[in-house]
């Protein structure tokens, strides 16, 4: 019965080439526009470490005070933390892992003397960092804890770098020259590169990832320099012992929590922090503090940016105008063969029968303006990565989900704009048209 | 025109019309945010920044590790970036206009202001920024050589000797003029710092709609220091008309003659740094007049074929009303009226909507809000689209000759 049905769908179409093409262009330009967009959004938005994202937290803690956010933070609270609170935060040891951490540039010294220097992003950061991220080592391990204690000169290379520098080589042991520095490579990572940037979100969240790691405290010995955004408050005495004795926010700060209940507690620590803080009085206010997860911490940060969203908006609002017009010109065409199904009813067939078949037959227009819409999707993605900043769009691919998610959603808009034309043509009366003929 | 027989028709084809009306509706409401939008970030990607951009070269430099004699370093690299052809001046600085990082700070006008009067974007200079960048002196003067000290790093918080500030910055902080020669106060500093020149205009580094910055896009102050730190510093060249390319060139060679101890990660001009600043509004741009393009054919390829369908469908009355003496034109007429009934609805419904959009996208964008005359203009194309696209059918329905009356159905 279905490919009786399939095969008079087709003839149907075919009888009226233009009025078909269109409502297939129709829905393939809404189904390309639409996917094209939300193909953009999905890579945007999805979940960095999804194995992990519930168990990951980002503190907050308000050192400033409630009059000092001037700079448009409604909840009164900052999106980074004082190095005073981090190292305070670091002591406790509340949770099952945490650890402070900054982003710095640093020139690397190449070992052939007839190269020219390079810039590198190094991310300072405690040992923790590696199990708590779930990041895979294809060579050595992370610095022991040891090192973050005696603020050893040690570094962890990303996969890219390891390639870069040693030709992928097993180079553990050997040493880096980061401006005049040298670092022992205790671990090379397999390719690993979370998008977002989830843990520092403030330089290129979407662009390439760190390629070093050293200690936390030996950049901080070392008073290695921060990138990324500092914010200050209040009065600042100079030097990097200022830096650091001030309340400046420029430090980012991770803590694991595996349970529900560890982070009910790790929020009372933190409650108990601040408060401790204000009996010392550093602070000259009640505590204010929040705990996010990662998924919540990137909705917080609005990392989808705004131009995104308003083109979801836009497309789906014509997708919604091409589904209109396809309902319309369904209609349209249903009507127009009132007379065809008008015989076939008088000839026996059911009301169910005729719903069915043209149920099909817009079925088939949904399915073809889904392939089309693909193939503009496709078109779409690329158009948007050559009009749009690389770390924008350079993530967004048409994998096996968007391609399913295209299908559907052509066949099962088209089905919904077709229900009614269908319905009116299953009321078609045969005596009537019959009749008229 | 008699619109009493097309209410009555149209109450037949009520659904058929209602798809018409809202898909006018919300092209209306696409169209005309989507116009504004456009509109928008066309005039903020054309904001200027002061500075005379075609020939105005950055160069960034980095040296390797944090050298003892920096100092002497930047005064060799800018004394030989100033003696190479084609340049007109030279200066170190700490960012640049379009950049998108640099330091805020906020200035008083009183030592014991709880909130700052104005925030500015902080700039390092000497007395060749204003010649190096192209900036227009209109008050005041430029720092003498003696104001200019080393800054060595973010955290030497010694206070500048002067500063010179943009007019905007000015007008915000001395609203009643003459702010040469007042002092200012800086929230991390612990005096006052006089306020020596005013230059016409000097955008903060940051342009993106709606973020850091955009709420006092031309407050800018330069400060009389030499940059000294591990961070890199800005090469801000100026040079001759048309000889951008080859100091770029000259430049590079130069100085890595001078020391190979350095990264030059990036040379541009502020004009490539526009493209780049603002691709993705231009991109944005380019997407939305695509797919507004794309929206107005469709909907008007809609009006078409179920326009056609109607005429098709009352072929005989229509022949019938030909038989009784109706002009060719009284049917144009009927289905120009009939459009312009729908899509007005339309229209109406599109406005509200249109301005609902504009109200969400204010709440959660930052948007500014819809100008009426785009509603106005919005409106009017919706109108004329119909009237277009529903001609087509209708001159074929004025093509039914009367005689179709007389023959059988």
């Amino acid at each position: 019965m279905f490919r009786y049905y399939f095969r008079l769908g087709i003839r149907s179409l075919r009888r009226n080439m233009v009025l078909t093409g269109l409502m297939i262009a129709a829905i393939a330009v809404g189904i390309g526009a639409c996917m094209t967009a939300l193909t953009v959004f999905r890579a945007m938005s999805g979940d960095p470490i999804p194995q992990k994202s519930a168990q990951l937290y980002a503190p907050q803690i308000d050192n400033w005070g409630p009059d000092k956010h001037n700079g448009g933070s409604p909840d009164r609270l900052e999106p980074q933390l004082s190095y005073t609170d981090v190292v305070g935060l670091m002591r406790a040891q509340a949770a099952k892992r945490q650890t402070g951490m900054y982003a710095t540039l640093q020139t690397l010294r190449p070992a052939d003397p007839t190269q020219k220097p390079t810039k590198v992003f190094v991310r300072a950061t405690g040992t923790d960092f590696f199990p708590m991220f779930d990041v895979p080592f294809k060579y050595g391990r992370a610095w022991p804890a040891s090192d973050d204690a005696n603020r050893a000169a040690v570094i962890v290379l990303s996969h890219e770098m390891n390639e870069k520098l040693f030709g992928g080589a097993n180079s553990v042991g050997k040493t880096v020259r980061l401006g005049d520095q040298s670092y022992t490579v205790s671990g090379v990572l397999d390719e690993w590169r979370p998008l977002p940037r989830f843990y520092d979100l403030a330089i290129r969240p979407f662009g390439d990832g760190d390629t070093m790691f050293m200690p936390f405290s030996t950049a901080i010995d070392k008073h290695l320099g921060n990138v990324g955004s500092t914010q200050c408050n209040g009065d600042v005495d100079p030097g990097w012992e200022g830096r650091l004795r001030s309340d400046c926010i420029w430090l980012q700060f991770w803590a694991e929590l595996p349970t529900a209940a560890d982070a009910q507690n790790y929020r009372a620590f933190l409650n108990n922090y601040a408060a401790e803080q204000q009996r010392l009085g550093r602070f000259h206010w009640p505590a204010h503090t929040k705990l996010r997860d990662v998924n919540e911490w990137l909705r917080y940060r609005h990392i989808v940016p705004s131009e995104v969203r308003i083109l979801i908006l836009v497309s789906f609002g014509f997708l919604l105008v091409c589904l209109m017009n396809a309902m319309g010109l369904m209609l349209a065409k249903i009507m127009g063969r009132a007379g065809d199904i008008g015989v076939r009813r008088a000839l026996g067939a059911s009301r169910g029968a005729i719903f069915a078949q043209c149920l099909i037959e817009t079925g088939v227009v949904g399915l073809a303006g889904g392939i089309l819409g693909l193939g503009l999707t496709a078109l779409g993605l690329w158009a948007a990565r050559s009009l749009l900043a690389k770390q924008f769009v350079a993530l967004a691919h048409l994998d096996l989900t968007d391609t399913a998610l295209a299908v559907l959603l052509a066949v099962g808009a088209t089905v919904l704009a077709g229900i009614y034309p269908t319905w009116r043509a299953a009321h078609v009366q045969p005596a009537w048209q019959l009749k008229s003929q | 025109m008699e619109f009493r027989p097309i209410l009555s028709a149209m109450r037949r084809n009520k659904v058929g019309a209602i798809l018409i009306a809202v898909q006018m509706a919300i092209t209306l409401a696409i169209l005309c945010n989507a116009l504004f939008l456009i509109q928008q970030r066309v005039a903020l990607s054309q904001r200027p920044t002061g500075a005379d951009e075609a020939n105005v070269v950055v160069i960034r430099n980095q040296w390797v590790g944090n050298p003892p004699d920096q100092s002497a370093r930047l005064q060799g690299d800018l004394a030989a970036l100033r003696a190479l052809p084609g340049v007109v001046d030279a200066f170190p600085t700490n960012t640049y206009p379009m950049s998108g990082g640099g330091s805020t700070t906020g200035l008083s006008l009183h030592p014991d202001q709880k909130n700052a009067t104005a925030l500015a974007s902080i700039y390092f200079g000497d007395e060749h920024a204003i010649a190096a960048l192209g900036l227009k002196l209109i008050a005041g003067r430029n720092f003498n050589s003696d104001e200019v000290v080393d800054k060595v790093g973010y955290t030497d918080l010694k206070p500048p000797a002067a500063l010179i500030i943009t007019r905007a910055l000015a007008d915000k902080l001395f609203p009643d003029g003459n702010a040469v020669g007042q002092n200012v106060y800086e929230e991390s500093l612990k005096g006052s710092v006089p306020i020596v020149g005013v230059v016409d205009r000097l955008q903060v580094p940051w342009v993106g709609a709606g973020g850091w910055g955009s709420k006092f896009n031309d407050n800018s102050l330069i400060a009389p220091f030499h940059f000294l730190s591990s961070y890199p510093t800005y090469y801000m060249v100026h040079t001759q008309p048309g000889q951008a390319a080859a100091v770029t060139q000259a430049a590079q060679k130069k100085l890595f003659d001078i020391s190979r101890s350095r990264v030059i990660q990036r040379t541009l001009t502020l004009t490539a740094a526009r493209e780049e600043a603002y691709k993705d509004d231009k991109g944005l741009v380019v997407i939305l007049a695509v797919v507004c393009a794309a929206l107005l054919a469709v909907t008007s390829f809609g009006i078409v074929g179920l326009t056609s369908y109607w005429v098709a469908q009352r072929r005989r009355q229509i022949g019938i009303r030909r038989a009784l003496g109706a002009t060719r034109n009284a049917i144009i007429q009927y289905f120009q009226t009939e459009n312009l009934l729908i899509a007005g609805a339309g229209a109406a419904i599109g406005v509200a909507m249109a301005v609902s959009l504009n109200l969400w996208m204010v709440n959660s964008f930052a948007m500014e809000r819809l100008h009426t005359s785009y509603t106005f203009i919005g409106a009017i194309v919706v109108l004329l689209l119909g009237q277009v696209a529903v001609l087509w059918p209708a001159l074929k329905a004025a093509a039914i000759p009367p005689a179709l009356a007389t023959r059988a159905a």
